[in-house]
C-alpha cells in the first residue's frame, strides 16, 4: 500500500465520518439533557429527502440545507413533545420517527418527482461544492506534507469543516457555559435543576432542538455534498452507528470524534476494497460493508468497557417534592 | 419582637389533591431570627405546606406574607427570590459535579462559567468562615459523606442570599454526631438572624433546637406553643390525637437454643468492594438482636444474604442446619421453607408489589400453600377471607382486601407486610427498618408485635436506623460500620452516645 492510497482512503475516512460526526454530536446534546433518542436516522433521513428536493427546486443549496435542518427540527419538536412535555416512553417516540421518515421521504419523493421515491440528480449550486484551500495547488508537489494539505485536508465542501470545528465548539458550551452546566445537570439530575430556579422543560427543549438542527445539517450533507441527490434509505444505519460512537466515547465530544473518525475509516476500507485479496483467498464485498455494522453491534454489545450513561437519561422529569 | 413583622406568614393556605386534603385553612407565624419546628405524623400534610412555600404547589386557597409583603409563590425562581432556601430530605444534588459546580447551578452570573466558580469560591471562603460550614470545593458530591452533602444544601441556599431556611427531616441521614453538628450550624445561622424552619417527626429534635413549634395532623394545625412551655408527651399527644406509649412494655428476655448462627459472613460486590467482613453474630429463641448504623454500612446486604436473595462466602445456619448461601437453595422460597421469614427494609420495592390489590400481596412467597390452592388453580377466595382475617388482626385499615397497596399508608402497608410474615410462624424474623415512614399510632402497633412474636420463643434480628427503636427493643445490639460488627452491648449497658461513637466507627477499646 503506497502512501498516495492511504492518503486518498483517509481523505474518504474524513468524508465519511463527517454525518456520523454531526449525528453524533446531536444525540450528545441530547442525551447529555437526559433524551435518549435512537430517532437520529429517521432526523437525518427526512432533511436528506427535504435537502435535496428543495436545492433542486430552488437551485441554491442553502435553502436545501435551511428546508432539511427545518423538517429535522420538526421531528425534533415532535420527540420533545412526545418525550418532554407527555412525558411518553423516549424509545418508543425514536422508533416512531424512524418509521415514519423513512415511509414519509419515499412518499413524498414519490408524490413530488415521480421517480420512484428520489429526487432528480443535483449539480452545480444545487450541490455543495469542494473547498480548494489557499496554495492546495502551489504545494501538491512538495513531499509528505504535500499531499496531506492537497489531498486530505483541501477539498472538502464547507459543511465538513464547519463539523470538525463544531467539536471544540460544542466542548467549550459544554464544559465552559452556563447553558452546557445546566445541560449536563438535566441529564444527571433534573430535580437540581428544578429546585434551583431553572426550567427542565425549556432546557430539554433547547437541547433536543439542537439536536434536530445538528441531525438536519447531517442529513444536507449526505444528499447535497457526500452524494447528489436523496435515494430511499439512504442513510443505511448511520443514526445507529453514530448512537454507538456516542456510547463508545462515553458521551463526551473529543472522544466521539475519535470514535467516528473510527467508523469512518471501516467506511473507507470497505469502499475502497471492494474484494479484498488475500491470497488464500478473496473476501467478498459484503463482508467489508458489513465492517462498521459488527463494530456497531460489538460496541452496543458492552464489549468496550463499561460507559455510563447520564443518570436522567430516558427518564421523563415528574415534579415531586 | 413583638412589633417586628413575621418572617413568613401563612393566612389560611388549603390544597386539595382530588379528594384528600392535604392542607385545611392552615396559617402560623415565623418570627425572624428563630427556630420553628413543625411536626407531624407521616402524611399529616408539613411537606405539602412546605412545597406550596417552595413554589412546587400552588394553594388552593390562602396567602403567603414574606417579612410583612404578600407574596405570591408559583415557582422555585420566586421562592428563591423571596429569599427562601429548601433543604429537601432526598438532596437535589448532581452527584458527578463538584461542590462549586452545584452551589453555582442555576445562580450564575452571566453566560460563562469560570467568573461564576471563582466568585462562588471567594463568597463559599466567607460563608465557611461565617458559619462554621465546612467542605472541600473542588470535591465530587459523590466522594462525600451525607452530612457533607447537606452542608453543600445549606450553603446552595445561602449563597442564592437566602433568609429563611426550611429543611425537611434533615436528621434521617445522619449519625448522632454529625446531626449535633448540623444543630450547632442552626444554632449559629440563627444568631447571624435568618429564620428556620424545621419539618421533623422526631420530638427530640424539637426539644432541643426549636423555639416554636406547631403541631400538624391530618393537613391542620393542631397547635402552635412555645418548645419552653411544652413536653414531648403533650406533643405527641397533640401529633396522634391520643395519649402514646413512647417506651415498649417488655419483660426480660429468656433466651433459648441459638437459631441463627452466622459465621466468616464476606460479600463482595461486582465493584470488588466487600460490602460485608467476616461478620460473626448469633441469635437464640426468645431474644431481639438489634442492629444499629448508618444506613449503606452493610446491613442491607446482611438482610439480604439471610433472605437468601444474595450470594455470599461464609457459614449461615438456621436451627443448626447449614444454609447454601450460592447457587440452588440460596434463594427466599428455601428460606422460608427453613423457617425463615423476612419483612425487607424496603417495603415498597421488596415488601409489595404497590399496584396489587392486598390479598394478592398477602400470597406473596406462600401462594403454593396448600389452604391457598385448590388443584391447579388458586383459590382466590380462600386468600381473600385469609387476608380479611389477616387484616382484623393487624387492625389494617381499611380492611379491605381488594385495595391496592399503593392505596395503604405507609404504616398499613407495613402491616400487611407483617402479618404475612409472621402469621406464617417462623423460627426466625428477619426485619428491616420495620417503621420508617410509620406513623406514630402504627409504631406502638408493630412494635408490640415484634415483642409479643419474641415472647413466643422466636428469634428476631432487627435492623433499624432509628436508635431509640434499636435502644427500646432490642435485648442486645450490635453496632455495624464499613460491614462490619464494630462491637455488642446490652442496651441497658449502654446509651446513645457510645453507639453513636461506634456507629462512626470508633472501635470499642477507644471508645
Amino acid at each position: 500500500m503506497d502512501f498516495l492510497t492511504i492518503i486518498q482512503i483517509l481523505d474518504s475516512t474524513i468524508r465519511l465520518a463527517t454525518p456520523l460526526l454531526l449525528a453524533c454530536l446531536a444525540g450528545f446534546f441530547s442525551e447529555r439533557a437526559g433524551i435518549f433518542d435512537i430517532g437520529l436516522e429517521g432526523k437525518m433521513l427526512i432533511a436528506a429527502m427535504f435537502s435535496a428536493a428543495v436545492a433542486y427546486v430552488t437551485g441554491s443549496v442553502w435553502l436545501g440545507l435551511l428546508a432539511g435542518a427545518a423538517s429535522s427540527v420538526a421531528l425534533a419538536a415532535l420527540h420533545g413533545l412526545a418525550s418532554i412535555t407527555f412525558r411518553g416512553n423516549q424509545l418508543i417516540s425514536g422508533v416512531a420517527i424512524n418509521f415514519l421518515a423513512a415511509g414519509m421521504t419515499v412518499v413524498i419523493a414519490q408524490d413530488w418527482f415521480q421517480l420512484g421515491g428520489r429526487t432528480p440528480s443535483l449539480f452545480g449550486g444545487a450541490r455543495f461544492e469542494p473547498i480548494i484551500l489557499p496554495f492546495a495547488e502551489a504545494v501538491a508537489d512538495v513531499p509528505f506534507l504535500g499531499p496531506i494539505y492537497a489531498e486530505l485536508l483541501s477539498g472538502h465542501s464547507i459543511l465538513v469543516y464547519v463539523t470538525f470545528l463544531l467539536v471544540p465548539g460544542t466542548w467549550w458550551v459544554i464544559y465552559r457555559t452556563r447553558f452546557g452546566l445546566r445541560l449536563r445537570a438535566v441529564g444527571e439530575n433534573p430535580a437540581a435543576v428544578d429546585t434551583a430556579g431553572v426550567s427542565v422543560v425549556g432546557l430539554r427543549y433547547a437541547a433536543v432542538a439542537i439536536c434536530g438542527v445538528l441531525c438536519g445539517i447531517a442529513g444536507a450533507y449526505l444528499a447535497t455534498a457526500l452524494q447528489a441527490g436523496f435515494v430511499k434509505d439512504m442513510t443505511a444505519g448511520r443514526g445507529f452507528i453514530a448512537l454507538a460512537a456516542l456510547i463508545f466515547a462515553k458521551w463526551r465530544p473529543w472522544p466521539a470524534m475519535w470514535s467516528c473518525l473510527l467508523f469512518g475509516l471501516l467506511q473507507a476500507i470497505a469502499l475502497r476494497y471492494q474484494n479484498l485479496d488475500l491470497g488464500v483467498f478473496t473476501v467478498p464485498v459484503q463482508a467489508m460493508d458489513v465492517l462498521p455494522y459488527v463494530l456497531t453491534v460489538i460496541i452496543l454489545a458492552g464489549f468496550v468497557g463499561k460507559a455510563i450513561p447520564p443518570r436522567a437519561g430516558g427518564v421523563p422529569y415528574v415534579k415531586e417534592r | 419582637m413583638a412589633n417586628e413583622a413575621p418572617a413568613i406568614e401563612l393566612k389560611g393556605i388549603s390544597k386539595a389533591f382530588g379528594p384528600v386534603q392535604a392542607n385545611k385553612d392552615i396559617s402560623i407565624r415565623v418570627m425572624p431570627g428563630t427556630i420553628h419546628g413543625i411536626i407531624g405524623e407521616n402524611g399529616a400534610g408539613k411537606s405539602t405546606l412546605m412545597s406550596i412555600l417552595y413554589g412546587f404547589y400552588k394553594a388552593d386557597a390562602g396567602e403567603i406574607f414574606i417579612s410583612g409583603q404578600k407574596t405570591t409563590i408559583p415557582d422555585s425562581q420566586a421562592a428563591i427570590a423571596a429569599g427562601i432556601g429548601m433543604v429537601f430530605q432526598h438532596f437535589k444534588l448532581v452527584e458527578n459535579f463538584t461542590v462549586l459546580e452545584n452551589i453555582v447551578l442555576g445562580a450564575e452570573d452571566g453566560g460563562l462559567l469560570r467568573p461564576s466558580l471563582a466568585k462562588a469560591r471567594k463568597t463559599l471562603e466567607e460563608l465557611e468562615q461565617e458559619y462554621d460550614l465546612k467542605v472541600d470545593p473542588d470535591a465530587i458530591i459523590e466522594q462525600i459523606g451525607v452530612g457533607a452533602q447537606q452542608r453543600v444544601e445549606i450553603l446552595k441556599a445561602l449563597y442564592r442570599q437566602a433568609n429563611i431556611l426550611i429543611l425537611d427531616e434533615p436528621t434521617g441521614v445522619l449519625t448522632p454526631a454529625e446531626a449535633d453538628q448540623l444543630f450547632r450550624i442552626l444554632g449559629r445561622l440563627r444568631e447571624e438572624g435568618k429564620t428556620i424552619i424545621l419539618i421533623t417527626h422526631k420530638l427530640r429534635e424539637i426539644m432541643e433546637i426549636t423555639d416554636t413549634v406547631s403541631v400538624m395532623r391530618r393537613g391542620e394545625m393542631t397547635a402552635t406553643v412555645k418548645t419552653s412551655e411544652t413536653s414531648p408527651e403533650e406533643l405527641a399527644e397533640l401529633m396522634v390525637g391520643r395519649k402514646v406509649l413512647l417506651q415498649v412494655d417488655k419483660t426480660p428476655a429468656q433466651p433459648g437454643d441459638v437459631i441463627l448462627d452466622v459465621k466468616n459472613l464476606r460479600v463482595v460486590d461486582e465493584m470488588g468492594v466487600e460490602r460485608l467482613r467476616s461478620i460473626d453474630l448469633q441469635v437464640r429463641a426468645g431474644e431481639i438482636l438489634g442492629i444499629a448504623g448508618v444506613a449503606g454500612n452493610g446491613q442491607s446486604e446482611l438482610l439480604e444474604v439471610l433472605g437468601g436473595y444474595m450470594d455470599a462466602t461464609g457459614e449461615v445456619r438456621v436451627n443448626g442446619t447449614l444454609m447454601p448461601l450460592t447457587g440452588a437453595g440460596a434463594d427466599g422460597r428455601s428460606r422460608r421453607e427453613s423457617g425463615v421469614s423476612h419483612v425487607p427494609e424496603d417495603r415498597q420495592r421488596e415488601g409489595l408489589i404497590m399496584d396489587f390489590a392486598a390479598w394478592e400481596n398477602v400470597a406473596f412467597g406462600y401462594h403454593d400453600d396448600a389452604a391457598y390452592n385448590r388443584g391447579v388453580l388458586m383459590d382466590n377466595s380462600a386468600v381473600r377471607a385469609d387476608t380479611e382475617a389477616k387484616m382484623e388482626r393487624f387492625d389494617v385499615r381499611p380492611p379491605n382486601p381488594a385495595l391496592a397497596a399503593k392505596n395503604f399508608s405507609g404504616g398499613n402497608q407495613q402491616k400487611i407486610v407483617l402479618a404475612r410474615e409472621i402469621e406464617r410462624n417462623p423460627d426466625l424474623l428477619l426485619i428491616g427498618q420495620p417503621t420508617r415512614g410509620v406513623d406514630i399510632g402504627a409504631i406502638e402497633f408493630i412494635h408490640q408485635q415484634i415483642v409479643a412474636l419474641r415472647d413466643q420463643g422466636k428469634a428476631i434480628l432487627l435492623v433499624s436506623v432509628e436508635l431509640e427503636e434499636i435502644l427500646s427493643l432490642s435485648d442486645r445490639v450490635a453496632v455495624m460500620f464499613d460491614g462490619q460488627i464494630m462491637g455488642e452491648r446490652l442496651p441497658s449497658q449502654t446509651d446513645e452516645k457510645e453507639l453513636g461513637l461506634l456507629m462512626a466507627g470508633v472501635s470499642g477499646e477507644a471508645a
